[in-house]
């Protein structure tokens, strides 16, 4: 049976077609949701693209937190079904605490567009299985508020856990997408839950899933694979 | 019905770097304001409340901002009625 990978579109968002195209691509059945409907249709998991969400008018995700979907989709992550959040989905779900810190304005202010490199620091969750720890990806950046914070104790307790997914690489040119691009706290790109169901991230995977568009690199597609073995396992 | 005003200031928490506020503070020498040594930049928000700013009204109120116009991971808030 083919599993269904729920994509939500929220008024403002962007990137529900490219990741629905992901989906597609790595063998699953992309399923639309709307935000308004609190009926996730079965899915198997779910995906909160990117985009502008409610035109992030009071905080980048704030707004969108409290659409019927989310209703559904903070349930469920909870018990346990693959979640992942890109970018402004990230926002979103720290907004919705079912990831810790917050999302804050890029420290330069400006809104940053690259081919951005990460370091993969776990392959222990839903959506990292198919990459190895320590392994280099590159897949495309955009946004202003990208800005990861939490308080040290946090932050502790994320390292501690080996809960920090990806950070953003150093030791290259930031012409070639090293550095950290926006600020983030210990160069944190991604982090995940205790159960490791629930993963966010700010750069955008399901923009490098095919060797014709985007950057012409697949680094991105590893996400959606990962998540089918997972499901396929379970 | 009696309109009352409550104002909901949000601020980012001091230990939070602003570089909004960072950006206002050193545009200052250039337009001839000396001696600001610091400025950090919030959101204000005006409620027009229906009816009277009862003990009731203000909790709710409070529970709004906690919840909703303010993310209390990286924000403080304050609320007051104007009269």
């Amino acid at each position: 049976m083919t599993a269904r990978i729920g994509v939500v579109t929220f008024p403002g968002t962007l990137d529900d077609r490219d990741t629905q195209r992901a989906v597609r691509v790595a063998g699953a059945e992309a399923v639309p949701l709307w935000h308004r409907d609190k009926d996730l249709k079965q899915v198997d998991a779910v995906v909160l693209p990117g985009g502008f969400s409610y035109g992030d008018y009071l905080r980048a995700g704030a707004i969108s937190r409290f659409s019927p979907v989310m209703e559904s989709v903070i349930g469920q992550a909870r018990d346990g079904m693959p979640v992942l959040g890109i970018c402004n989905g990230f926002q979103v779900l720290t907004e919705a605490h079912l990831l810790p810190g917050a999302m804050l304005r890029n420290t330069d202010l400006h809104f940053v567009c690259r081919d951005q490199r990460l370091r993969v620091e776990t392959s222990g969750t839903a959506w990292t299985a198919d990459y190895a720890a320590g392994q280099e990806i590159s897949i495309p950046l955009k946004n202003i508020d990208g800005r990861y914070t939490a308080d040290e104790h946090v932050l502790d307790e994320l390292e501690a856990e080996g809960r920090v997914v990806f950070r953003y690489a150093t030791g290259g040119p930031a012409a070639d997408g090293y550095g950290n691009p926006n600020g983030s706290l210990r160069d944190i790109a991604g982090i995940t839950n205790a159960a490791g169901n629930v993963v966010g991230l700010m750069p955008h995977p399901e923009h490098a899933v095919e060797a014709l568009t985007g950057t012409g690199r697949t680094d991105g597609l590893g996400f959606f694979t990962s998540v089918l073995k997972k499901l396929v396992s379970a | 019905m009696p309109v009352a005003r409550v104002v909901v200031d949000v601020m980012l928490k001091p230990e939070i770097l602003d570089p909004q506020g960072q950006a206002v503070q050193r545009a200052l020498p250039r337009l001839g304001f000396d001696g600001i040594s610091d400025v950090r930049q919030g959101k204000r928000f005006e409620l027009e409340v229906d009816g009277p700013v009862d003990d009731a009204a203000l909790a709710r109120i409070r529970q709004l901002a906690e919840t909703f116009l303010a993310n209390t991971v990286i924000e403080d808030f304050a609320v007051k009625v104007e009269s």
